[in-house]
């Protein structure tokens, strides 16, 4: 198939002239191939690679009536672990209450990352269920951004979040007094 | 022992059937392959871990970046037939006319970033001259002047027409910008009630 035709087939008798002797002058595809494979491979990986990742994330219902009273939910302190996103990267976590919080979460400083926080997320991911003595009360994450937050900063959490096989975890937006204090520590 | 004569064919081996085939994956790739248009307002998304892909039809896209110093929020909406819907609601809320052939090549923009009233001049503007400094000032969403949330509501009802489906959101923003300006969107996003939504993010491994 893929043979020159040189015409000496059929040629013979006319004209009497000397030719060279059929030499089946194959054309050698093995470069093309090469090259056609490594263009396949090319757009194969472009067209699925090229889709942009994304994050799902979930709110809760926003309350619009001011006047409508929230309830209150009790939420067991022993599993909340609150991390506050400031400037510059820094992040100030605590576990339990601001106030009494529980044995090795008073509030202090991290960083985002293996290093990090995700550390501790992970002892407490498998800490938490353990003390409360239901696996269905695993940790609940708290993570609130200030201002000075950056969105790099909002993802990454969220990232920990999803690393770290956290079952519950919100964002939220109010930041009482104790906190503030915090918050103006890092945001100075 | 009576050895075993190989014939003495030649090794090389009848590519053109493979040659053929190649070329025609090849030529099926690049057909499939969509040319990506340049965006009007570029973004350096943050990175995750999270491998899930965005939809690729009733998706819109809003754009939070900065260019040339100012906070910019630019809208897209996918599929050519909701953007002709969405703006021809957008037309009646601001009593404006656009034609046919304007509607038409508006169904072309992927994304925008001009309030109502300079949509006549970008859609009359060539292709090349959209992406041009200063052109595109972004889409209002202030308190006084919220486009944005008209664009995302009646993008959502163009897309209930069109394919009967509830458009899904992604928020696309800039790496560096800054909480407040995303939770804006947010807001906007939930005052509709909307709950769920995309945040576009690039790709990382676990061990950053």
């Amino acid at each position: 198939m893929a043979e020159l035709n040189t015409g000496d087939s059929g040629g013979k008798g006319k004209g009497g002239k000397v030719r060279s002797k059929k030499s089946g002058a194959k054309v050698d595809l093995t470069a093309m191939v090469d090259l056609a494979f490594l263009l396949i491979t090319f757009f194969m990986l472009t067209t699925s690679l090229s889709k942009p990742q994304s994050m799902d994330l979930g709110l809760p219902d926003k309350n619009k009536d001011p006047n409508q009273k929230e309830e209150n939910i009790n939420v067991d302190q022993r599993r909340t672990v609150t991390i506050i996103l400031g400037a510059n990267n820094q992040i100030k976590w605590f576990h339990g209450l601001l106030e009494a919080p529980e044995p090795n979460g008073a509030p202090q400083n991290s960083t985002y990352g293996k290093e990090g926080i995700r550390k501790e997320l992970l002892k407490r991911v498998v800490s938490v269920p353990q003390v409360t003595g239901d696996k269905e009360k695993g940790l609940i994450v708290i993570i609130k951004p200030t201002k000075k937050a950056t969105y790099r900063n909002l993802v990454d959490i969220l990232d920990e979040m999803a690393i770290c096989k956290v079952p519950t975890y919100a964002i939220v937006n109010d930041i009482p007094p104790a906190e503030q204090k915090l918050v103006d520590e890092m945001n100075k | 022992m009576a050895k075993v004569k190989m014939s003495k064919k030649s090794t090389s081996i009848d590519m053109t059937a493979m040659c053929d085939v190649a070329f025609l994956l090849l030529t099926f790739f690049i057909l499939t392959a969509t040319a990506k248009t340049p965006e009007p307002l570029p973004v350096d998304t943050p990175s995750s871990t999270v491998q899930t892909k965005l939809p690729d039809s009733d998706l819109a896209t809003i754009v939070v970046g900065k260019k040339e110093g100012k906070e910019k929020v630019f809208f897209g909406v996918k599929g050519k037939e909701v953007r002709k819907a969405a703006l021809g609601y957008m037309a009646q809320k601001y009593k404006m006319e656009f034609t046919d052939a304007e509607l038409d090549q508006f169904a072309l923009i992927d994304e925008f970033g001009v309030p109502m009233e300079g949509l006549k001049q970008l859609i009359a503007m060539k292709n090349s001259d959209r992406n041009r400094a200063g052109v595109q000032p972004g889409v209002p969403c202030d308190s006084i002047n919220n486009q944005l949330n008209d664009w995302i509501l009646y993008s959502r009802k163009a897309n209930i027409d069109v394919n009967q489906k509830e458009l899904q959101f992604a928020i696309k923003g800039d790496a560096k910008e800054m909480y407040p300006e995303i939770k804006k969107i947010m807001d906007m996003l939930q005052d509709q009630k909307i709950n769920n939504f995309n945040l576009v993010t690039g790709l990382r491994g676990r061990n950053y």
